[in-house]
Protein backbone atom coordinates (compact mmCIF):
# COMPACT_ATOMS: atom_id res chain seq x y z
CA UNK A 1 0.00 0.00 0.00
CA UNK A 2 1.38 3.14 -1.38
CA UNK A 3 0.42 5.47 1.48
CA UNK A 4 1.49 8.99 -0.09
CA UNK A 5 -1.56 8.98 -2.30
CA UNK A 6 -2.95 9.71 1.11
CA UNK A 7 -1.24 12.98 1.06
CA UNK A 8 -3.29 15.00 -1.01
CA UNK A 9 -6.59 13.91 0.21
CA UNK A 10 -8.40 13.91 3.53
CA UNK A 11 -10.90 11.88 6.03
CA UNK A 12 -14.99 12.10 4.34
CA UNK A 13 -15.07 13.00 8.49
CA UNK A 14 -12.99 16.19 7.80
CA UNK A 15 -15.24 17.76 5.01
CA UNK A 16 -17.14 20.00 7.98
CA UNK A 17 -21.02 19.22 6.82
CA UNK A 18 -23.85 16.88 8.73
CA UNK A 19 -25.53 18.40 11.89
CA UNK A 20 -24.22 21.07 13.61
CA UNK A 21 -20.76 21.01 12.15
CA UNK A 22 -19.69 24.46 13.19
CA UNK A 23 -18.73 22.77 16.29
CA UNK A 24 -18.53 19.42 15.92
CA UNK A 25 -16.39 18.32 13.94
CA UNK A 26 -16.86 14.71 13.99
CA UNK A 27 -18.77 11.84 15.87
CA UNK A 28 -16.92 8.26 17.07
CA UNK A 29 -17.74 5.43 17.83
CA UNK A 30 -15.30 2.15 18.39
CA UNK A 31 -15.84 -0.89 19.91
CA UNK A 32 -13.13 -3.63 21.54
CA UNK A 33 -13.77 -6.92 20.28
CA UNK A 34 -11.52 -10.28 21.15
CA UNK A 35 -11.73 -13.33 19.63
CA UNK A 36 -12.54 -16.37 22.46
CA UNK A 37 -9.88 -18.72 21.37
CA UNK A 38 -6.50 -16.18 21.99
CA UNK A 39 -4.73 -14.82 24.84
CA UNK A 40 -4.73 -10.91 24.56
CA UNK A 41 -2.22 -8.97 22.20
CA UNK A 42 -0.29 -8.24 24.81
CA UNK A 43 0.09 -11.98 26.64
CA UNK A 44 0.49 -13.48 22.79
CA UNK A 45 3.75 -14.59 21.53
CA UNK A 46 4.63 -13.76 18.44
CA UNK A 47 3.83 -16.61 16.54
CA UNK A 48 -0.02 -16.30 18.21
CA UNK A 49 0.10 -12.47 17.29
CA UNK A 50 0.85 -13.28 13.71
CA UNK A 51 -1.66 -16.16 13.89
CA UNK A 52 -4.46 -14.00 15.35
CA UNK A 53 -3.23 -10.72 12.68
CA UNK A 54 -3.19 -13.52 9.61
CA UNK A 55 -6.62 -15.00 10.56
CA UNK A 56 -8.41 -11.26 10.93
CA UNK A 57 -6.46 -9.86 7.97
CA UNK A 58 -8.64 -12.87 6.61
CA UNK A 59 -12.09 -12.31 7.92
CA UNK A 60 -11.82 -8.62 7.28
CA UNK A 61 -10.94 -8.93 3.53
CA UNK A 62 -14.82 -10.53 3.33
CA UNK A 63 -16.11 -7.36 4.99
CA UNK A 64 -19.09 -5.17 2.67
CA UNK A 65 -17.90 -1.95 3.34
CA UNK A 66 -19.24 -0.31 0.67
CA UNK A 67 -15.63 0.68 -0.46
CA UNK A 68 -12.97 -1.00 -0.78
CA UNK A 69 -11.21 -2.25 2.06
CA UNK A 70 -7.09 -0.77 2.08
CA UNK A 71 -5.07 -3.03 4.96
CA UNK A 72 -1.88 -1.79 5.95
CA UNK A 73 0.80 -4.15 8.05
CA UNK A 74 1.26 -1.40 10.54
CA UNK A 75 4.75 -3.58 11.73
CA UNK A 76 6.79 -2.88 8.77
CA UNK A 77 5.86 0.51 8.71
CA UNK A 78 8.35 2.91 8.54
CA UNK A 79 7.78 5.33 11.71
CA UNK A 80 7.04 8.65 9.44
CA UNK A 81 4.06 6.42 7.94
CA UNK A 82 3.04 5.24 11.46
CA UNK A 83 3.15 8.62 12.82
CA UNK A 84 0.89 9.74 9.33
CA UNK A 85 -1.47 7.18 10.20
CA UNK A 86 -1.94 8.30 13.65
CA UNK A 87 -2.02 12.18 12.63
CA UNK A 88 -5.14 10.65 9.81
CA UNK A 89 -6.80 8.98 13.29
CA UNK A 90 -6.95 5.85 11.81
CA UNK A 91 -4.73 4.24 14.20
CA UNK A 92 -4.30 5.25 18.14
CA UNK A 93 -0.78 6.21 19.35
CA UNK A 94 -0.52 3.35 20.83
CA UNK A 95 -0.81 0.99 17.70
CA UNK A 96 1.79 2.96 16.22
CA UNK A 97 4.22 2.70 19.06
CA UNK A 98 3.48 -1.26 20.03
CA UNK A 99 5.51 -4.05 18.57
CA UNK A 100 4.88 -7.25 16.43
CA UNK A 101 2.50 -8.46 14.52
CA UNK A 102 -0.16 -6.08 13.66
CA UNK A 103 -2.14 -3.81 11.11
CA UNK A 104 -5.35 -1.86 10.09
CA UNK A 105 -7.62 -1.93 7.13
CA UNK A 106 -9.83 1.46 6.74
CA UNK A 107 -12.49 2.07 3.44
CA UNK A 108 -11.06 4.59 0.99
CA UNK A 109 -13.22 7.38 2.75
CA UNK A 110 -11.00 6.91 5.54
CA UNK A 111 -14.77 6.81 7.54
CA UNK A 112 -14.03 3.10 9.40
CA UNK A 113 -11.02 1.84 10.39
CA UNK A 114 -10.46 -1.79 11.64
CA UNK A 115 -7.19 -1.95 14.06
CA UNK A 116 -5.99 -5.35 14.67
CA UNK A 117 -3.66 -6.46 17.76
CA UNK A 118 -4.04 -2.61 19.19
CA UNK A 119 -4.39 -3.26 23.40
CA UNK A 120 -7.40 -5.88 22.10
CA UNK A 121 -7.37 -8.23 18.81
CA UNK A 122 -9.70 -5.71 17.31
CA UNK A 123 -10.56 -2.18 17.61
CA UNK A 124 -13.46 -1.23 15.39
CA UNK A 125 -13.59 2.25 14.70
CA UNK A 126 -16.47 4.58 12.48
CA UNK A 127 -15.94 8.11 12.27
CA UNK A 128 -18.76 10.40 10.82
CA UNK A 129 -18.81 14.51 10.06
CA UNK A 130 -20.91 16.67 12.24
CA UNK A 131 -22.80 15.27 15.04
CA UNK A 132 -24.15 12.00 14.12
CA UNK A 133 -23.68 9.38 16.45
CA UNK A 134 -26.68 7.22 15.31
CA UNK A 135 -25.56 7.37 12.31
CA UNK A 136 -21.92 5.85 13.22
CA UNK A 137 -23.88 3.41 15.81
CA UNK A 138 -25.77 1.94 12.91
CA UNK A 139 -22.80 1.62 10.99
CA UNK A 140 -20.34 0.28 13.19
CA UNK A 141 -23.25 -2.48 14.80
CA UNK A 142 -23.54 -4.37 10.92
CA UNK A 143 -19.68 -4.31 10.80
CA UNK A 144 -19.70 -6.17 13.83
CA UNK A 145 -22.60 -8.61 12.79
CA UNK A 146 -20.89 -9.03 9.76
CA UNK A 147 -17.59 -9.85 11.44
CA UNK A 148 -19.20 -11.76 14.24
CA UNK A 149 -20.42 -14.07 11.55
CA UNK A 150 -17.31 -15.23 10.63
CA UNK A 151 -15.49 -15.75 13.70
CA UNK A 152 -16.49 -16.15 18.07
CA UNK A 153 -15.82 -13.12 20.16
CA UNK A 154 -15.17 -13.62 23.37
CA UNK A 155 -17.98 -13.00 25.36
CA UNK A 156 -20.12 -13.66 28.60
CA UNK A 157 -23.70 -12.67 29.29
CA UNK A 158 -22.63 -11.88 32.70
CA UNK A 159 -19.72 -9.59 31.89
CA UNK A 160 -20.60 -8.89 27.88
CA UNK A 161 -17.86 -8.41 26.06
CA UNK A 162 -14.17 -9.69 27.50
CA UNK A 163 -11.71 -6.88 26.94
CA UNK A 164 -7.66 -6.89 27.94
CA UNK A 165 -8.85 -3.86 29.87
CA UNK A 166 -12.00 -4.10 32.36
CA UNK A 167 -12.28 -0.40 31.63
CA UNK A 168 -13.39 -1.77 28.16
CA UNK A 169 -15.80 -4.81 29.33
CA UNK A 170 -19.47 -4.95 28.68
CA UNK A 171 -20.51 -3.32 25.51
CA UNK A 172 -16.51 -2.17 24.92
CA UNK A 173 -17.97 0.81 23.32
CA UNK A 174 -16.20 4.32 23.50
CA UNK A 175 -18.83 6.78 21.72
CA UNK A 176 -16.56 10.00 21.54
CA UNK A 177 -17.57 13.67 20.02
CA UNK A 178 -15.00 16.19 19.32
CA UNK A 179 -15.74 19.53 19.78
CA UNK A 180 -14.75 22.92 18.50
CA UNK A 181 -14.98 25.12 21.52
CA UNK A 182 -13.09 28.35 21.15
CA UNK A 183 -15.66 30.55 22.37
CA UNK A 184 -15.79 28.71 25.76
CA UNK A 185 -12.39 28.81 26.18
CA UNK A 186 -11.64 32.26 25.73
CA UNK A 187 -14.54 33.13 27.84
CA UNK A 188 -12.86 30.11 30.80
CA UNK A 189 -16.49 28.69 30.65
CA UNK A 190 -15.15 25.72 29.77
CA UNK A 191 -13.93 24.65 33.57
CA UNK A 192 -17.28 24.80 34.48
CA UNK A 193 -17.90 22.22 31.13
CA UNK A 194 -15.15 20.06 32.53
CA UNK A 195 -16.72 20.14 36.06
CA UNK A 196 -20.22 19.03 35.17
CA UNK A 197 -18.63 16.03 32.74
CA UNK A 198 -16.79 15.06 35.43
CA UNK A 199 -19.68 14.38 37.73
CA UNK A 200 -21.46 11.91 35.09
CA UNK A 201 -18.42 10.18 34.04
CA UNK A 202 -17.72 11.35 30.82
CA UNK A 203 -14.29 11.66 29.96
CA UNK A 204 -12.84 15.30 28.33
CA UNK A 205 -9.56 14.49 25.62
CA UNK A 206 -7.83 16.41 23.58
CA UNK A 207 -7.47 16.26 19.34
CA UNK A 208 -5.12 12.67 20.01
CA UNK A 209 -7.23 11.08 22.28
CA UNK A 210 -5.90 9.33 25.62
CA UNK A 211 -3.45 11.95 27.23
CA UNK A 212 -2.92 14.23 24.61
CA UNK A 213 -3.49 18.33 25.31
CA UNK A 214 -6.48 20.21 24.01
CA UNK A 215 -5.09 21.98 20.84
CA UNK A 216 -6.48 24.45 18.64
CA UNK A 217 -9.81 24.42 20.70
CA UNK A 218 -10.58 20.82 20.24
CA UNK A 219 -12.17 18.61 22.86
CA UNK A 220 -13.04 15.02 22.80
CA UNK A 221 -15.83 13.97 24.77
CA UNK A 222 -16.07 10.31 25.85
CA UNK A 223 -18.25 7.67 27.94
CA UNK A 224 -16.18 5.67 30.21
CA UNK A 225 -18.47 3.49 31.57
CA UNK A 226 -19.21 0.04 29.42
CA UNK A 227 -20.34 -2.37 31.35
CA UNK A 228 -23.97 -2.43 32.73
CA UNK A 229 -25.08 0.39 29.93
CA UNK A 230 -26.97 -0.57 26.67
CA UNK A 231 -25.40 0.71 23.96
CA UNK A 232 -28.34 2.91 23.08
CA UNK A 233 -27.75 4.57 26.73
CA UNK A 234 -24.47 5.04 26.28
CA UNK A 235 -25.10 7.32 23.11
CA UNK A 236 -28.46 8.66 24.12
CA UNK A 237 -26.54 9.94 27.26
CA UNK A 238 -23.84 11.92 25.06
CA UNK A 239 -26.37 13.18 22.51
CA UNK A 240 -28.24 15.07 25.26
CA UNK A 241 -24.88 16.31 27.26
CA UNK A 242 -23.32 17.46 23.83
CA UNK A 243 -26.42 19.31 22.80
CA UNK A 244 -26.56 21.48 25.81
CA UNK A 245 -22.50 21.94 24.86
CA UNK A 246 -23.49 23.23 21.71
CA UNK A 247 -26.11 25.59 22.88
CA UNK A 248 -23.97 26.81 25.68
CA UNK A 249 -20.72 27.56 22.84
CA UNK A 250 -23.43 29.40 20.84
CA UNK A 251 -24.70 31.71 23.18
CA UNK A 252 -21.14 32.52 23.97
CA UNK A 253 -20.43 33.27 20.64
CA UNK A 254 -23.57 34.92 20.18
CA UNK A 255 -22.86 37.33 23.21
CA UNK A 256 -19.21 37.42 22.01
CA UNK A 257 -20.26 38.97 18.39
CA UNK A 258 -22.71 41.15 20.64
CA UNK A 259 -20.32 42.75 23.24
CA UNK A 260 -16.64 42.63 21.61
CA UNK A 261 -17.62 42.47 17.48
CA UNK A 262 -14.57 44.41 16.47
CA UNK A 263 -12.04 43.31 18.81
CA UNK A 264 -13.28 39.34 18.01
CA UNK A 265 -12.95 40.68 14.43
CA UNK A 266 -9.63 42.22 15.11
CA UNK A 267 -8.92 38.78 16.44
CA UNK A 268 -9.72 36.67 13.88
CA UNK A 269 -8.57 38.87 11.07
CA UNK A 270 -5.28 39.43 12.50
CA UNK A 271 -5.02 35.44 12.84
CA UNK A 272 -5.76 35.13 9.13
CA UNK A 273 -2.85 37.61 8.51
CA UNK A 274 -0.43 35.66 10.44
CA UNK A 275 -1.54 32.44 8.78
CA UNK A 276 -1.57 33.62 5.50
CA UNK A 277 1.84 35.10 5.41
CA UNK A 278 4.09 33.88 7.96
CA UNK A 279 7.41 32.29 6.88
CA UNK A 280 8.03 30.51 9.67
CA UNK A 281 5.17 28.93 11.89
CA UNK A 282 4.91 26.12 14.89
CA UNK A 283 2.36 23.28 14.79
CA UNK A 284 1.06 25.13 18.33
CA UNK A 285 0.82 28.42 16.68
CA UNK A 286 -0.57 26.77 13.48
CA UNK A 287 -3.51 25.20 16.03
CA UNK A 288 -4.05 28.40 17.59
CA UNK A 289 -4.60 30.31 14.63
CA UNK A 290 -6.54 28.22 12.81
CA UNK A 291 -8.93 27.99 15.47
CA UNK A 292 -10.09 31.43 15.67
CA UNK A 293 -9.99 31.52 11.79
CA UNK A 294 -12.37 28.57 11.92
CA UNK A 295 -14.80 30.53 14.25
CA UNK A 296 -14.52 33.24 12.01
CA UNK A 297 -16.03 31.82 9.61
CA UNK A 298 -18.68 29.96 11.33
CA UNK A 299 -19.57 34.01 12.48
CA UNK A 300 -19.44 35.16 9.11
CA UNK A 301 -16.29 37.25 10.13
CA UNK A 302 -14.48 35.83 6.91
CA UNK A 303 -16.07 34.81 3.68
CA UNK A 304 -13.54 33.92 1.19
CA UNK A 305 -12.34 30.40 2.97
CA UNK A 306 -14.45 27.15 3.37
CA UNK A 307 -14.53 25.17 6.88
CA UNK A 308 -13.14 22.10 4.58
CA UNK A 309 -10.02 23.65 4.03
CA UNK A 310 -9.98 24.76 7.72
CA UNK A 311 -10.47 21.33 9.45
CA UNK A 312 -7.92 19.72 6.13
CA UNK A 313 -5.04 22.48 7.41
CA UNK A 314 -5.41 21.32 10.76
CA UNK A 315 -4.52 18.04 10.26
CA UNK A 316 -2.27 18.56 6.84
CA UNK A 317 -0.02 21.30 8.77
CA UNK A 318 1.20 18.20 11.23
CA UNK A 319 4.68 16.95 11.34
CA UNK A 320 4.13 13.76 9.27
CA UNK A 321 1.69 14.98 7.08
CA UNK A 322 4.12 17.97 6.07
CA UNK A 323 7.46 15.56 5.36
CA UNK A 324 5.07 13.24 3.30
CA UNK A 325 3.98 15.82 1.19
CA UNK A 326 7.32 16.97 1.03
CA UNK A 327 8.51 13.53 0.39
CA UNK A 328 12.03 14.33 2.59
CA UNK A 329 12.84 14.05 6.41
CA UNK A 330 12.69 17.39 7.82
CA UNK A 331 13.77 18.57 11.08
CA UNK A 332 11.41 21.14 13.13
CA UNK A 333 13.37 23.80 12.33
CA UNK A 334 12.50 23.21 8.44
CA UNK A 335 9.12 21.65 9.06
CA UNK A 336 8.32 25.08 10.43
CA UNK A 337 9.25 26.74 7.27
CA UNK A 338 7.35 24.29 5.11
CA UNK A 339 4.71 24.98 7.01
CA UNK A 340 4.22 28.23 6.92
CA UNK A 341 5.22 27.99 2.76
CA UNK A 342 2.16 25.26 2.73
CA UNK A 343 -0.13 27.64 4.15
CA UNK A 344 0.48 30.36 2.31
CA UNK A 345 -0.25 28.13 -0.78
CA UNK A 346 -3.40 26.87 0.56
CA UNK A 347 -4.58 30.13 2.29
CA UNK A 348 -3.52 32.47 -0.73
CA UNK A 349 -3.10 29.95 -3.72
CA UNK A 350 -0.02 31.44 -4.89
CA UNK A 351 2.54 28.91 -5.55
CA UNK A 352 5.75 29.03 -2.83
CA UNK A 353 9.07 31.23 -3.96
CA UNK A 354 10.93 28.81 -4.42
CA UNK A 355 13.82 28.16 -1.15
CA UNK B 1 -18.96 27.52 50.62
CA UNK B 2 -15.11 26.13 50.50
CA UNK B 3 -11.72 27.86 49.95
CA UNK B 4 -9.47 26.83 47.12
CA UNK B 5 -6.33 24.88 48.99
CA UNK B 6 -3.93 26.79 46.89
CA UNK B 7 -5.11 30.29 47.51
CA UNK B 8 -8.24 32.03 48.72
CA UNK B 9 -10.75 32.08 46.30
CA UNK B 10 -13.76 29.54 46.89
CA UNK B 11 -13.08 26.04 45.71
CA UNK B 12 -15.22 25.55 42.44
CA UNK B 13 -13.79 21.85 41.72
CA UNK B 14 -13.49 18.93 43.84
CA UNK B 15 -11.41 16.22 42.60
CA UNK B 16 -10.67 13.35 44.12
CA UNK B 17 -7.20 11.39 43.31
CA UNK B 18 -6.86 7.68 43.58
CA UNK B 19 -3.52 6.58 43.41
CA UNK B 20 -1.52 3.41 44.03
CA UNK B 21 -4.26 3.35 46.84
CA UNK B 22 -4.43 6.25 48.41
CA UNK B 23 -6.59 8.61 47.98
CA UNK B 24 -6.45 12.34 47.81
CA UNK B 25 -9.21 15.25 47.96
CA UNK B 26 -8.49 18.36 46.73
CA UNK B 27 -10.91 21.31 46.70
CA UNK B 28 -9.57 24.02 43.86
CA UNK B 29 -10.38 27.24 42.61
CA UNK B 30 -10.76 27.09 38.61
CA UNK B 31 -7.31 28.60 37.89
CA UNK B 32 -5.76 26.55 40.28
CA UNK B 33 -7.72 23.70 38.55
CA UNK B 34 -6.77 24.47 35.42
CA UNK B 35 -2.85 24.74 36.65
CA UNK B 36 -3.48 20.91 38.81
CA UNK B 37 -4.82 19.52 35.94
CA UNK B 38 -2.77 20.85 32.81
CA UNK B 39 0.04 19.68 35.03
CA UNK B 40 -1.17 16.23 35.81
CA UNK B 41 -2.35 15.54 32.19
CA UNK B 42 0.91 13.98 30.87
CA UNK B 43 1.72 12.04 34.09
CA UNK B 44 -1.84 10.47 34.31
CA UNK B 45 -1.30 9.03 30.39
CA UNK B 46 1.74 7.44 31.26
CA UNK B 47 0.60 6.11 34.74
CA UNK B 48 -2.95 4.90 33.42
CA UNK B 49 -2.01 1.28 34.07
CA UNK B 50 -0.94 2.36 37.61
CA UNK B 51 -4.44 4.17 38.18
CA UNK B 52 -6.07 1.28 37.39
CA UNK B 53 -3.98 -0.76 39.95
CA UNK B 54 -4.94 2.00 42.91
CA UNK B 55 -8.24 0.89 42.04
CA UNK B 56 -7.75 -2.50 42.15
CA UNK B 57 -5.84 -2.03 45.48
CA UNK B 58 -8.98 0.13 46.82
CA UNK B 59 -10.98 -2.19 45.59
CA UNK B 60 -9.71 -5.14 47.43
CA UNK B 61 -8.38 -3.46 50.61
CA UNK B 62 -9.62 -6.16 52.79
CA UNK B 63 -8.34 -8.76 51.46
CA UNK B 64 -4.77 -10.09 51.36
CA UNK B 65 -3.05 -8.69 48.94
CA UNK B 66 -0.04 -11.30 49.20
CA UNK B 67 -2.83 -14.20 49.12
CA UNK B 68 -3.88 -13.15 45.99
CA UNK B 69 -1.19 -12.46 43.84
CA UNK B 70 -0.16 -16.16 44.26
CA UNK B 71 -3.85 -16.61 41.90
CA UNK B 72 -2.98 -17.63 38.55
CA UNK B 73 -5.34 -18.03 35.06
CA UNK B 74 -5.09 -21.86 34.10
CA UNK B 75 -5.45 -21.19 30.71
CA UNK B 76 -2.78 -18.87 29.81
CA UNK B 77 -0.81 -18.70 32.95
CA UNK B 78 -1.21 -14.60 33.95
CA UNK B 79 -0.98 -14.39 37.56
CA UNK B 80 -3.11 -11.67 39.49
CA UNK B 81 0.59 -10.11 40.29
CA UNK B 82 1.01 -9.41 36.80
CA UNK B 83 -2.71 -8.13 36.07
CA UNK B 84 -2.00 -5.69 38.71
CA UNK B 85 1.23 -4.24 37.75
CA UNK B 86 0.25 -3.94 33.84
CA UNK B 87 -3.26 -3.54 34.10
CA UNK B 88 -3.91 -5.89 31.34
CA UNK B 89 -5.41 -9.40 31.30
CA UNK B 90 -4.24 -12.40 29.46
CA UNK B 91 -6.96 -13.58 27.93
CA UNK B 92 -10.67 -14.04 27.99
CA UNK B 93 -10.86 -16.92 30.85
CA UNK B 94 -9.00 -14.48 33.60
CA UNK B 95 -12.71 -13.33 33.76
CA UNK B 96 -13.75 -16.23 35.02
CA UNK B 97 -10.05 -17.50 37.10
CA UNK B 98 -10.57 -14.12 38.76
CA UNK B 99 -13.91 -13.45 38.90
CA UNK B 100 -13.84 -12.76 42.62
CA UNK B 101 -11.60 -10.03 42.61
CA UNK B 102 -12.10 -8.91 39.40
CA UNK B 103 -16.09 -8.26 39.98
CA UNK B 104 -15.55 -5.50 42.65
CA UNK B 105 -13.01 -3.68 40.50
CA UNK B 106 -15.28 -3.85 37.81
CA UNK B 107 -18.26 -2.40 40.43
CA UNK B 108 -15.90 0.40 41.24
CA UNK B 109 -15.03 1.08 37.64
CA UNK B 110 -18.77 0.94 36.02
CA UNK B 111 -21.11 1.07 38.91
CA UNK B 112 -22.75 -2.01 37.65
CA UNK B 113 -21.40 -5.83 37.27
CA UNK B 114 -23.96 -7.13 34.56
CA UNK B 115 -23.80 -6.25 31.25
CA UNK B 116 -27.16 -5.05 29.60
CA UNK B 117 -25.93 -4.20 25.86
CA UNK B 118 -25.26 -5.92 22.65
CA UNK B 119 -25.24 -10.03 22.48
CA UNK B 120 -23.52 -11.71 19.53
CA UNK B 121 -26.03 -13.05 17.26
CA UNK B 122 -23.91 -16.45 17.26
CA UNK B 123 -24.95 -18.71 20.49
CA UNK B 124 -22.05 -18.58 23.22
CA UNK B 125 -21.93 -21.98 24.02
CA UNK B 126 -19.29 -22.50 21.88
CA UNK B 127 -16.98 -20.12 24.33
CA UNK B 128 -16.53 -23.07 26.76
CA UNK B 129 -14.78 -24.81 23.83
CA UNK B 130 -12.57 -21.97 22.74
CA UNK B 131 -11.43 -21.48 26.08
CA UNK B 132 -10.53 -24.69 26.31
CA UNK B 133 -8.74 -24.08 23.22
CA UNK B 134 -6.21 -21.39 24.74
CA UNK B 135 -5.14 -24.00 27.22
CA UNK B 136 -4.53 -26.63 25.25
CA UNK B 137 -2.35 -24.22 22.57
CA UNK B 138 -0.75 -23.23 25.68
CA UNK B 139 -0.24 -26.36 26.90
CA UNK B 140 1.57 -27.71 23.11
CA UNK B 141 4.02 -24.48 23.33
CA UNK B 142 5.06 -25.67 26.92
CA UNK B 143 5.37 -29.68 26.23
CA UNK B 144 7.35 -28.29 22.37
CA UNK B 145 9.92 -26.50 24.78
CA UNK B 146 10.25 -30.01 26.82
CA UNK B 147 10.64 -31.70 23.61
CA UNK B 148 7.77 -33.93 24.86
CA UNK B 149 6.91 -34.54 21.27
CA UNK B 150 4.28 -37.46 21.93
CA UNK B 151 2.36 -35.74 23.88
CA UNK B 152 2.44 -32.28 21.47
CA UNK B 153 1.41 -34.80 18.87
CA UNK B 154 -1.73 -35.71 21.25
CA UNK B 155 -2.28 -32.35 22.18
CA UNK B 156 -2.25 -31.08 17.97
CA UNK B 157 -4.78 -33.74 17.85
CA UNK B 158 -7.03 -32.53 20.40
CA UNK B 159 -6.71 -28.96 19.04
CA UNK B 160 -7.81 -30.42 15.50
CA UNK B 161 -11.05 -31.98 16.68
CA UNK B 162 -12.07 -28.97 18.61
CA UNK B 163 -11.17 -26.85 16.01
CA UNK B 164 -13.18 -28.81 13.92
CA UNK B 165 -15.76 -29.37 16.08
CA UNK B 166 -16.33 -25.32 16.64
CA UNK B 167 -15.95 -25.34 13.03
CA UNK B 168 -19.10 -27.33 12.42
CA UNK B 169 -20.82 -25.37 15.15
CA UNK B 170 -20.17 -22.42 12.70
CA UNK B 171 -21.86 -23.54 9.81
CA UNK B 172 -25.08 -25.15 11.58
CA UNK B 173 -25.31 -21.86 12.82
CA UNK B 174 -24.68 -20.21 9.79
CA UNK B 175 -27.69 -22.34 7.87
CA UNK B 176 -29.92 -21.02 10.88
CA UNK B 177 -29.41 -17.84 10.11
CA UNK B 178 -30.35 -17.86 6.94
CA UNK B 179 -33.96 -19.85 7.64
Amino acid sequence: MDLDALTTTSGEWLRGTGPDSDIVVSSRIRLARNLAQFPFPSRADDSTRSEIEALLRDKLNLLQLGTSLIYVDVNTLETLDRQFLVERQLISREHADSHGSRGVGFGDQENVSLMVNEEDHLRIQVLRSGFSLNECWSEIDRIDDSIESHVTYAFSEELGYLTACPTNAGTGIRVSVMLHLPALVITKEIQKVFQALHKISLAVRGLYGEGSQAMGDFYQISNQVTLGKSEEQVITGLNDVVANIIAYERRVRDALVKENRSSLHDQVARAYGILKNAQTISSEETMHLLSSVRMGINLGLIDDLEIPTVNELFIHTQPAHLQKLRKEHLESAERNVARASYLRLRLTGHEPEPN
Amino acid sequence: MKKCSRCSKPATLHITELREGVVDVLHLCESCAHEYLSNAQPEQAETAASGLSGKIKAATSDRDLEELDQLTCPNCGISFREFRSQGRLGCPHDYIAFRNELLPLLENIHGETQHTGKIPKRAPGGSRRQYRLIKLRSNLRDVVEQEDYEAAAQLRDEIQALEVELEDGTSEDDISDDA
